[in-house]
């Protein structure tokens, strides 16, 4: 008989801080499911144990936001780092340690405004990190300002008159920029929340997750009633995700009705990391292990001959 | 003849960007070093490619040489422009050497004494080659002039274009030799400053401060590198990421300064030494960065080369104007050390040093060089850099078996007298953390209560206690005891300001040097007690506000006598810092 890894393991004692009713709340929830049905999974598939994942085989790095603290509410290894930057972190920490299952979890403004150069350029560089932004399409945790993602015309406290800029539409933006996976979800369907991080931690390169988070206290437009009445999945309807136009066509699907799931797919590609030649046979962490018990010097002395 | 001198000059070889003044100056650095003299070959160009005056200044000596030197002896001018730039800066007997085409008025330079060389530079370029070897014409014109043997360029002509094909070679070395034998030829006989190999002299190395600086991070173990390219800085990630794959360094090219500091951060978080380098104006992009590594207490170490700002400044030129900015960088109170080595040797020592530092004591470390220290190319004898004195000390790093034996709950942030809280990395199921930007208790949950942040604001500053007391090192002092005048000094001007207390003790006056390698955590106690020993002291320093004056003010209560600084972008030459001291300093008599 197969156990189940229990997502209690990630559970934390910190004092949770969110508002009642958030959305993050589904998906901390979904993401302590989703490292525990990946368990589960490696279980089952014994040849796979390094990609067991455990609290302390996984790394969650997050921004500054609202949702960007909750690493501080699971038991696992993580980072609440600087606004917009955990990208980077990231990338940095799977570069560094490979082994690690790296996520990010952000914040629309984290990820979309201040970090969106590096949202980009993630998307093109493709490592193998998953990415999750709760996406409320307003600043909570400065109490309501408009967000990259905020429709037009959306009257928040900086946009008296309704945000002029059309918004920042981040399925079609990653696809553009090279995503290899590219999904949405609505915090209202917790399940499907999960699913969708358990196929982007699966996912070999990096996976965007954008889930439709409602924000309860400042966002009153995008509400879950809002979302329940647009949203609909692209499984039910045939959507081939590893269809590039058909991709690009639902990736702008968004007033009357809203697409949930996998948008696009691209398997099968080498990651970032795959294609680091300075990798293979060994990483920076493992590579100063072994040199902090042997530093080996006279395997440097032939450098000093291209100074001759 | 006036009296011949041997192995004691400079050459200026000057000429537009894309002239190739950079790659001629390099090579004719390495045909000297390889005849066994020492060298100090400084850069002087503008930032762009085309276009431009660009020169390089080679030291030659038979000693080592810390600096350059004024005045200078050859001038080999592939422009007109070249001749008038340089003309004030000849020695009496020096020359200057230039192709036939370019019609200089000899008069100038002869009311100094300086003779003035029409060669057909480019005739012999273009007969035995072509004209764009009118450099390679210059450089053996230069040999042929001072008897430099023709041997030594020729096979760094063999090495420098191997991969351009034989034809390339063979035809530069033409130039060079026909070009050596008219100059050395017509003039040889009348020029006083002659250069030769020196007999039985030991192989040297002709490499700058950034090379030192990578091969002993390297060897201190940093596989992890983030930059985004700005000089000065720039040829260390390029030397990291030319290295043969084996030595398993990963290097990484980001999108900007933001993203370089942050990689690296996330590579030290998750176990890697880890570095990135810039110069100010993206150092401004990452002391953000700086700050959570800081808070986190995750070791960083970022390599500051500094330029000429403010702003886009002299993107291609010296200067020290960073060095209150480091230490002060970013918002809120953190721990970080500051270094600031003087030297290519010191270089390959912070390489190592500076991480050693990061783990100790889980700070950002900020090595600040400068475009001087940077690109100046030096001889280094080959146990200059040592590798078998390289430590790795991860200080209070937890290795997998340590964290094996954990009992009680792992705390990240553990409160400890010395400020320093046993680290492990992610990986282990004993040592599950998170951290966090916000303050943070011992186990690194976020909170914002009183005691807490009192204890925690306290146990990171406390970092720097330790530092001082076990690692900052004394300003050190160079030279006789009870000087006349102390020229106290940090970075890269250490080398012309010995250089200049050599010339005014050598000429019956009276000066030493006292230089600060660790600039913060500053030795308060050392700096008041050596500064209290001096007689006058003078700051020497490549910024307008005389930083290091402030510093050891606002930090000692000292106030140094005088400052010499210097902020148009040029090195300090030891002839300039003696001059700016006065004649009754440089003579040790009343004028």
């Amino acid at each position: 008989m197969v156990t189940r890894l229990d997502p209690k393991l990630f559970d934390s004692t910190a004092e949770v801080t969110w508002c009642a009713g958030c959305g993050d709340f589904a998906i901390l929830k979904a993401l302590k499911q989703a490292f525990a049905d990946l368990a589960i999974l490696r279980a089952l598939k014994i040849a796979f144990a390094d990609l067991d994942i455990l609290p302390h085989q996984a790394l969650v790095v997050s921004g500054i936001g609202c949702g960007s603290k909750l690493p501080d509410y699971m038991t696992v290894n993580g980072y609440m780092t600087i606004h917009g930057r955990p990208l980077p972190i990231a990338t940095g920490a799977k570069l560094a340690s490979p082994g690690l299952h790296v996520v990010v979890v952000n914040g629309d403004g984290d990820s979309y405004g201040i970090g969106g150069n590096h949202f980009v350029q993630t998307c093109r560089r493709n490592p193998d990190i998953t990415q999750i932004v709760e996406n409320n399409q307003i600043y909570g945790l400065t109490k309501g300002q408009y967000s990259p993602t905020s429709d037009k015309g959306f009257i928040t406290t900086t946009s008296p008159d309704g945000a002029i800029e059309p918004a920042f539409n981040p399925m079609a933006v990653a696809i553009a920029a090279g995503a290899t996976f590219v999904a949405r979800a609505f915090a209202g369907q917790p399940k499907h929340v999960a699913q969708m991080i358990e196929e982007g931690i699966q996912h070999r390169g990096y996976a965007l997750i954008d889930v439709l988070q409602p924000c309860v206290t400042f966002n009153r437009v995008n509400t879950y009633d809002f979302y329940r009445q647009r949203v609909y999945n692209l499984a039910d309807e045939g959507h081939d995700p590893t269809d590039r136009e058909a991709a690009w066509r639902k990736a702008y699907e968004w007033e009357e009705r809203i697409p949930l799931g996998v948008l696009y797919r691209a398997d099968g590609l080498p990651t970032y990391d795959d294609q680091v030649k300075t990798l293979d046979g060994g990483s920076p962490v493992s590579r100063l292990t072994e040199l902090a018990k042997d530093p080996r010097p006279a395997q440097y002395e032939s450098l000093k001959d291209g100074f001759l | 003849m006036a009296n011949v001198v041997t192995n004691d000059m400079s050459i200026v070889i000057g000429g537009d960007a894309g002239q190739g003044v950079e790659s001629s100056g390099a090579g004719f650095c390495l045909s000297f070093a390889r005849a066994g003299l020492h060298v100090f070959g400084i850069q002087d160009y503008r930032s762009r490619i085309r276009g431009g005056h660009n020169f390089y200044q080679i030291r030659l000596s038979e000693r080592p040489r810390l600096s350059h030197s004024n005045p200078v002896h050859l001038v080999l001018a592939l422009t007109p422009e070249t001749v008038d730039l340089h003309l004030d800066r000849l020695a009496p007997g020096g020359a200057v050497i230039f192709p036939e085409r370019f019609g200089i008025d000899p008069a100038p330079a002869e009311a100094r004494g300086v003779r003035v060389d029409s060669l057909p530079l480019m005739r012999i370029a273009e007969e035995h080659g072509s004209k764009v070897m009118t450099n390679t014409a210059a450089l053996g014109a230069a040999a042929g002039i001072t008897e430099f043997p023709i041997a030594y360029m020729e096979q760094v002509i063999r090495d420098n274009f191997a991969a351009k094909g034989s034809d390339t070679v063979e035809a530069n070395i033409k130039v060079a030799n026909a070009a050596y034998r008219v100059a050395r030829e017509r003039y040889g006989a009348d020029f006083p400053f002659k250069l030769a190999p020196v007999k039985d002299a030991p192989k040297r190395m002709l490499i700058n401060g950034n090379e030192a600086f990578a091969m002993g991070a390297l060897a201190g173990g940093c596989r992890f590198m983030a930059a985004y390219p700005m000089t000065p800085a720039t040829s260390i990630i390029e030397w990291l990421a030319a290295l043969p794959h084996e030595y398993g360094v990963v290097t990484k090219h980001a999108e900007d300064e933001i993203a370089a500091a942050c990689m690296a951060i996330g590579a030290s978080f998750a176990g890697a030494r880890a570095m990135t380098a810039t110069s100010g104006g993206g150092f401004c992009l990452m002391v953000e960065a700086m700050g959570l590594a800081g808070m986190t207490e995750v070791p960083l170490v970022i390599v500051e080369s500094q330029r000429g700002g403010p702003s886009t400044g002299l993107p291609t030129r010296t200067e020290q104007s960073d060095l209150l900015f480091a230490i002060n960088a970013s918002h809120g109170e953190s721990p970080r050390i500051v270094t600031a080595p003087g030297t290519v040797a010191d270089c390959f020592e912070a390489g190592w040093r500076s991480f050693n530092l990061a783990d100790k004591y889980q700070c950002p470390v900020v090595v600040l060089v400068d475009q001087a220290l940077s690109s100046s190319l030096v001889t280094l004898d080959m146990d200059g850099i040592d590798f078998s004195q390289v430590e790795i000390d991860r200080g209070a790093t937890l290795s997998h078996e340590q964290l094996d034996s954990l009992t009680d709950g792992y705390k990240r942030f553990a409160f400890s007298d010395s400020g320093v809280s046993p680290r492990a990395v992610p990986g282990h199921p004993a040592a599950v953390f998170a951290a966090s930007s916000d303050e943070h208790d011992e186990v690194g949950h976020i909170t914002e209560e009183i005691e807490n942040r009192r204890r925690m604001m306290a146990k990171r500053m406390r970092k720097l206690d330790q530092a001082l007391a076990d690692d900052i090192r004394s300003p050190e002092l160079h030279g006789p005891d009870g000087a006349d005048v102390t020229l106290v000094c940090w970075g890269s001007t250490f080398g012309a300001c010995l250089e200049a207390a050599h010339e005014i003790n050598a000429s019956g006056g009276s000066a030493n040097v006292l230089r600060f390698l660790d600039v913060w955590p500053i030795p308060e106690e050392a700096a008041t007690a050596a500064l209290s020993r001096c007689r006058r002291t003078v700051v020497v320093e490549q910024n307008y506000t005389a930083q290091l004056a402030k510093l050891i003010r606002m930090t000692t209560g000292v106030k140094v006598d005088d400052s010499l600084t210097k902020y148009d972008g040029r090195p300090f030459a030891p002839e300039e810092i003696a001059a700016g001291l006065g004649k009754e300093v440089a003579s040790g008599h009343k004028a």
